[in-house]
This record gives C-alpha cells, structure tokens and sequence, in this order.
C-alpha cells in the first residue's frame, strides 16, 4: 500500500461555480491504475465524481482523461509512474481536450469525436456483391495492415492530445482519419480513390496533419494514427496523383525532392516549390502558383522574422556531407515492389528476434 | 412519447444484431443503451467465433462438442440450430466488412478452442468482439429509421393491461430526465451479470439489469445456478487472459512445475472445457499446490513470438499493463475467476419470453445453448445467431399491430422512486460496502465449488444485503451524470439476480457442468437431467422445473 494525493478536476454544470479543483487521498498499491484510485475515492468519499468507466482493462475506450496533463485512459496508467511524474506531488486528472465538459471528468464526445468519425463515411463500401456462400478472398497481410487501424476503441485521447485540432477545430482527426484507412486499406471497398479524393480535398482533411507524433504518442491501443494519415496521404499521391486543392499533393513531392537533392528540408524553398508539383520553375511559372506564393508572403515573412529562414539559408543550403547515403536510402526505398509501411501491429517492437 | 416497433435495450452484439435484423425487416427501431455502443462488453471477447464452415468440419460435430460440453444440459433443439446457422452468420459478418483473420489462400483462417474436436474458431487477432461489435455500429448508422438513444439507463418494462409488452421506462443519463417509451415489441439485450461476483472478467456495467427486470415483471429465470468461472483470469483484478492462448499452445503448471492437467484431461489437456479447467486449476490450488498467491501458472512462451504478436497482441499488453509480466518471455499467474452465466431470462428458439412482446437474447438469455457449461466462442455466436433471430421474429410479429399507449403512471411511479433515492437522508451504508459483501459472498460460496451449508450462508447476506439496500446513502443530489443513483438501482438489480442464483444453486443437488456441489459430487441424470427456473412471485421467488429436449444425443460419460 501506499499512500497518493489526487487533484481532480470537478465541474457541477447545475452549479452556478465554475470548474474547480478538489484534493483526495488515495490508499493503494502503486501499480494499480488511476481509475482505481479515482473509484476508490467515488466508493469512500464522494460517490458524485463523474467518471465513464466499465472494463478496466484498456478495452471498452470509457475513461479517457489527463493526467498530469497529459492525455491518456486512467485504467491503464498506473498510480505510481503518475505519481512520479506529479509536478508537486500530487496526481492531477482532469477532463480531455478538445471537447465541451459535461460534467467533471465527463466530455461530450458525441459533439466532437463522434461526428468527425461519421464524416468519414464509416462503413464498407464493397467493389461487388459479395461471392455466394462464401467470403471475401482476400491476402492475408491486407487483413492484418487493417487490424492496426481496427484495434482503435475510439477513446479520444488521440482527439484529446491533437495540437492541429487545437487551431482548427474542424480538423477531420486522428481517430476518424484512422477509421478511413481501415476502409481505405481494405482491398474489399470499391471507392478507395473517391474516399482519398475527399479527404485530400477537405480543408481539414489528410493534409491539415502538422505531423506532431502527439496522437502516436499518447494511443492506449498502438493504432498510430498519424502513421494512418501518412499512409492515406501515400496512397492519395503516390497511387491515385490526386492534385487536391490543399496543395497536399505539391507539398509532398517537393519534400522528397528537396530531401533527395540536399539531404535535409531547405525551408525557402519548400514552400515554392509546392506550388509546382516539386518543380522551383514549375512553381514561378505556374499562374496559380504565383497567386498562391503572393498569399503566403506573410508566412514567408514569419519564416524571416523568427530565424527559421535568414537570407543567407535561402540562398546557400548547405548538403548533408555524405550524399551517398541519402542516394542510398533512395535507392532502396525505391528498388522495393511493395510500400515500406510500419506496422508495429503485426511485428510488433521485436520483430525477428525469433526465440524457439 | 417515442415510439418504435421494436425497442431493443441493450447495444452490445445480440443488441446490435438484433436492431439490423429488426431495422432490415423494415420495422423502425430504437436502440438504447445506457453506455455507448462501443463500450459494451462484447468488445471483451477476445478469442473469436465458432462455425463449422470447413468442409471437413460439420455442423453436426459442432453441435455435439456443444451438447456435450453443455454436461448435457442444454436443449439440443437450439443448439442444432445454432450449429446450421453458424457458418452463413459468419460470412454474412465477413460480406459486412469484419476484417476476419485470413490464411495464406486469403480465405478465413481459423484456431483451436477449449471443448471442440476440430479447429473452428474464427478471428480477428484477439479483438474478435470489439471488431464485430464496431461493424456493427457502422450498419446501423446507414438506416434513417435506427434511433440510438445513447447513455440512456433503461428503469423498468412495461405492460399493458393484459400483460403484452408494451414498452419501457427510462432516464437520460445525461440531464437525468425520465422518459416512457412506447414499443410493440421489446428485445432486452443487456447481457451478463459478473458484477455480483469479486473479482470478475466483467465489465463495471454487467449488472444483470435486463435479468432483473424481465424477472420482475413475471418472465421465469432459467439455468441461473450455471455460473462459469473462466480458467484464466488475474489474480486481483480478474482480468481474462482470452482462451486463445492455450487455443494457441500455451500450458498450465502448478507450482512444482508439473503439467497437471494430464491427471485430470490426458486427452484435451488445457483444452478441455472451461469447467473442467477450472476445477483441475482449483483443485491443485486447495490441496497445496498453487503459488503462495492462490495460482497456477500459464505458460505462453511456448508460443512463437511472432505468432503471440500478431495473434495475442492485447494479451501482451493486458500482462505488461495489468500485471508487469512480458508474457513471451515468463508464465503467467492465472486462477479461476467470474466470467459468464449461462442462465438467464428463459426463451424459445426464437427468442420469444414467457411475457407477450417480450424477447431475450445473448447472454441475459437462457435458449438454452450452453446448458451446464458454454464452450468458448460459441458466446458471439449465441449473441448473433438468437439476436437475428429475435430481430426478425419481433419485426414479423408486429407488423399491422396498432400503437401500444402505455400509461404515464408508470413513468410516474418510477420518478417518484427515485426522487425518494435522491432525496434520501444519509443512510447507514454506501452502494460500494453493500456491493463489495455481495461480490466477496458469491465469490466465496457460490463459485467453482458450492456446498449445502455454503449456499444457504450466501442466501442469509444476500437478503439481508436487500434488506440494506433500501436504504443506501446517495451523495450525488444532482441530475446530470448522477452515476451514485445509478448505482442504486444496478445494486437492486443485482441482488435479485444474486437471489435467484443461489436459490437455483440450493435446488440442484447435483454436479454437473459449472455447478459442483462437494456433497453431491456426481451427476445424476435421473433426478437431474431437467432445468430449474426462478419465478417472482410477488416477494418470494418460485422455483419449478423445465425439460431439457433432446434431439440426437443420449447423455453420457463426460471426460476429455
């Protein structure tokens, strides 16, 4: 047993206060889990702290909080490694992000996650009919690359913890573009193209992503979701060329030829070339191009501003000292016949390392 | 009031399935539920789905291996029909979008499960519930004419005058507002009951309200002594670790290292069914055997690790999270825990209760399938199989049925009820103290071994427990989210539950399948071989018998 202090955030929407924080003691070993410490206080103390909660173990999605403030299920994070990372001592929980409060550590994720998933048009869309009396046919691996995305239990931390959702609320997602892969990959559906077209055209689709990794830091499950979003993004690109009108498609190409002729990102050129499918003169040149680079001189101007770019950097980005081994890193990727794709769900953090 | 043809309560698989059945009958459809749908407790059914869908398999055997691990208790009529229906069930799951495992041909790929003489368990890594149960949702969202009614907690059945079904009495979680619906026909799908028991593989949510209330209203209670306790669960907590592991592979040790389910199933080994897993497991345990933490020990390692990857994964991360042991490189300590009750609101094939309009499906029913003892995977696929089947049964029969209008004076007597919880004086014990007696009685007495003496001890606290129940302190005075007065009303529902499986329990005098009463060791199919179900009859419950029916199959010896 041991002894831990819990701060948690309470809101009473009947009340007229505002929401407020309130101190308890918790008596428990210190792997048990956060939610136990919170029901332990419910069963001894004050059995009107809202909390959703059913299996305990990671599995239903229920009871999505912050912790220390940062986003996570409270049934799987355990009271001592929260304790240790406590900033005064004392283990802080409080609703998740990005949603309206209902009520303590309740949020309303009918209004924000919910919709968003249903944009994506959350069901199978099957090329044919399907074979009398018999399945799909399908490979293997195909089933396993979607199970990744499957294993998603639609908790919202992912929601909670998305820095683009911040600025943009209409951002379609991690959990709900997650969901799109899992029909986009699936070799079943017939519009995987019209779906990628929608979510690259979407404003606050596929390439309203800014790549923070904060999704696949904080998912209870592995589903990475902004490793879905790469994939929705490669397949939008690579196998369809969809040209949205985000510039996704522009973006993407000059990143690759940037990173291929220098080694790193030149940051002046990036957004010039954009414009141009990858091409510095295609992006001049082209009328839309220029129209849009006009728009983004404040950016530009930003970019000068706070250091990111000097003059001196546009003009003169250094290569990386080895070129060889940015060929070579080329090479391979491009000698393969199928996509590289990360799926820690199939092979897990050991993959290989085969013991009898 | 809302109106719907049918109203299912309950948004788990037999739920869910029961909807798209009903809503695919062109009947309108109101679903509610008082979690998300997504958070129902089939998501916790790891392992998978049984069929006889190989050609080299059949229907027949299945129903066998089912019958036969049933202790012969389950009426083979449903089980036959469970059996043929299973394989067109599954694809027509697969024809959904459920991203079922595929073998090298990219056809449906299949394992080995406890009781079953061929490999037919089909899955979706050991996420097998959770994938189904999400397909599900997404069907659904495609009919104009489902209404989810989400977070709602449904309060009590109602009849009308004659006794026919004539809808439900509800309050929305979310403002705490009461509502009466009108349905012409009601299909409760509010599965098991693992919360009466500590610890237990079940979710906070299991409660057993829709057993309750089908029982209150005069619906008899069939097979409630048949509570399974799964051989692999935490130490604890009670989490499961799924069947699947030794599905595939893995062994049982008791402390001296020995693999001691040779003495007990030479021939299936850890796969013998689940009751007979467990009582080996007990048994070494109560005679000395076990690990100073009361467990014997399941050994994974013998699985390949890439195949525990790709096919265990959650149960990797149950043991890192839940226990702190990396389970491809070291045994895991396991016990026999609460699990699953085979009883439930009694039902026909089609799942028709004794009360008019009123229908029962997965695990809150009682067909019977699983008789003394369910075989693992054939849960999701009673949930399926009878949930689709009560779904276009209740759509037929409604169809050209005039409205139902229930009256307001059963909404009125419900808010009345409880206002006066809410507005309770601080009473002399919490929900929590009353509901952890309960879960530690039936735990200790009414668990994998029962005896007379045990069982009536049970009875005693669980009444006087209902006794206390009346007047349990609320904290919580508010309407939105007020989880404490919820809690009130599962606690009642609960403890009627808790009556009827220790009633059940005393009236066997027998063993057989997950009842083994230490003063009546032997089954006896003379006296025995029938089903015992628990009626209200106003405050004290009735027992009575029902026969089992036998199709094919002639009781024998049971050894694996």
């Amino acid at each position: 047993m041991a002894q831990f202090q819990l701060k948690i955030r309470r809101f009473d929407p009947e009340s007229a206060e505002p929401a407020y924080w309130a101190d308890y003691d918790v008596d428990l070993p210190p792997e048990r889990s956060v939610l136990d410490g919170i029901l332990q206080v419910k069963d001894r103390e004050d059995a009107s702290i809202a909390i959703r909660c059913s299996c305990r173990a990671a599995i239903c999605g229920s009871c999505g909080v912050r912790i220390n403030g940062k986003s996570a299920l409270a049934c799987n994070t355990k009271m001592g490694d929260a304790a240790e990372r406590a900033r005064d001592g004392a283990i802080t929980v409080e609703p998740m992000g990005n949603m309206p409060v209902l009520k303590d550590l309740v949020t309303d994720m009918e209004a924000v996650h919910w919709k968003k998933v249903r944009r994506v048009v959350p069901w199978l869309l099957p090329a044919e009919e399907p074979p009398e009396g018999q399945e799909y046919i399908v490979p293997a691996e195909a089933m396993l690359d979607v199970t990744q995305a499957m294993a998603c239990i639609h908790c919202g931390v992912c929601v909670s913890a998305c820095l683009s959702m911040e600025v943009d609320p209409d951002f379609i997602g991690p959990a709900a573009l997650a969901k799109a892969y899992r029909f986009v990959g699936d070799p079943r559906d017939g519009e995987e193209e019209a779906r990628l077209k929608d979510l690259a055209e979407d404003p606050h689709g596929i390439y309203d992503c800014t790549h923070c990794f904060a999704c696949v830091e904080v998912c209870p499950k592995d589903v990475a979701p902004m490793n879905q979003i790469m994939r929705l993004r490669r397949r939008a690109t690579g196998d369809f060329g969809i040209k949205d009108g985000n510039n996704g498609y522009g973006h993407e190409k000059a990143f690759v030829n940037i990173v291929e002729r220098w080694g790193t990102n030149h940051e002046a050129q990036l957004l010039p070339r954009s414009f141009g499918d990858g091409s510095l003169v295609k992006g001049q040149l082209a009328p839309e191009g220029a129209k849009q680079l006009t728009r983004e001189l404040p950016t530009a101007v930003r970019g000068l501003l706070s250091g990111k770019v000097t003059p001196r950097k546009a003009l003169l980005h250094p290569k990386l000292p080895d070129q060889g081994q940015v060929r070579r890193i080329f090479k391979e990727i491009e000698s393969k016949d199928e996509r590289l794709e990360l799926n820690l769900y199939i092979v897990g953090e050991m993959a290989g390392e085969e013991t009898g | 009031m809302p109106h719907h043809d049918v109203l299912v309560i309950g948004a788990g698989l037999a739920g869910q399935r029961a909807a798209l059945a009903a809503a695919e009958e062109g009947a309108s459809v109101g679903i509610i539920s008082k979690v998300h749908p997504v958070r129902s407790h089939s998501n916790a059914a790891q392992g998978g789905i049984n069929a006889a869908l190989d050609p080299q398999d059949s229907w027949e055997s299945h129903a066998f291996d089912t019958v036969k691990g049933s202790d012969y208790l389950g009426d083979q009529d449903a089980i036959e029909i469970m059996c043929r229906e299973a394989p067109n069930e599954l694809l027509e799951l697969e024809h959904l979008g459920v991203t079922f495992h595929r073998n090298e041909e990219g056809r449906l790929g299949k394992r080995a499960f406890g009781g079953a003489s061929a490999a037919r368990t089909y899955y979706v890594a050991d996420i097998t519930g959770q994938a189904i149960l999400h397909v599900l949702y997404e069907q659904l969202m495609k009919f104009d004419d489902v209404y989810r009614y989400e977070e709602w907690f449904t309060t009590a059945l109602v009849q009308d005058d004659e006794g026919r079904i004539a809808g439900a009495t509800t309050r929305d979680i979310r403002d705490g507002s009461m509502e009466l619906f009108s349905a012409k026909a009601v299909i409760l799908a509010t599965g098991g009951n693992g919360q009466i028991y500590d610890p237990t593989t079940n979710a906070l949510i299991c409660t057993g309200d829709g057993i309750a209330m089908a029982y209150r209203i005069g619906a008899p209670l069939m097979d409630m002594e048949m509570i399974q306790y799964h051989p692999t669960t935490l130490a604890g907590l009670g989490l499961l670790i799924t069947e699947g592991a030794r599905g595939e592979g893995a062994h049982l040790y008791n402390a001296e290292g020995e693999r001691f389910m040779e003495k007990y199933a030479p021939n299936k080994m850890e796969l013998a069914s689940r009751d007979v897993v467990s009582r080996a497991e007990q048994t070494e345990i109560d005679e000395g055997r076990g690990f100073p933490d009361g467990t014997v020990a399941l050994d994974i390692t013998v699985v390949p690790r890439k195949r525990i990857h790709e096919a265990l994964r959650e149960i990797v991360n149950v043991g890192r999270d839940f226990a702190g042991v990396d389970i491809t490189r070291e045994p895991i300590h396991i016990k026999p825990g609460n699990h699953y009750v085979m009883g439930g609101v009694k039902t026909d094939i089609d799942g028709q209760t004794d009360i008019p309009g009123l229908y029962a499906a997965g695990e809150c029913a009682c067909v019977s399938v699983h008789g003394g003892n369910r075989l693992g995977a054939n849960s999701l696929l009673d949930t399926l199989v009878f949930g689709r089947r009560s779904g276009e049964h209740a759509a037929r029969a409604v169809k050209g049925m005039a409205v139902p209008e229930p009256s307001y004076a059963h909404l009125s007597d419900e808010e009345r009820g409880i206002a006066a919880i809410v507005g309770r004086n601080s009473g002399p014990r919490r929900v929590s103290e009353l509901k952890a007696e309960l879960g530690r009685t039936m735990d200790k007495y009414v668990a994998v071994f029962r005896d007379e003496a045990g069982l009536r001890e049970a009875l005693e606290t669980v009444r006087s427990l209902k006794e206390e129940a009346k007047d349990v302190s609320i904290d919580d005075k508010g309407s939105v989210f007020n989880q404490d007065v919820l809690g009130a009303l599962e606690l009642d529902f609960m403890l009627d539950n808790a009556e009827a499986i220790v009633m059940s329990a005393i009236e066997r005098k027998e063993s057989r399948g997950a009842q083994h009463r230490t003063d009546y060791p032997e089954r006896n199919d003379d006296d025995w071989l029938k089903h015992i179900t628990v009626s209200a009859n106003g405050d004290e419950p009735e027992i009575a018998y029902s026969e089992v029916t036998m199709t094919k199959w002639e009781p024998q010896e049971r050894t694996y």
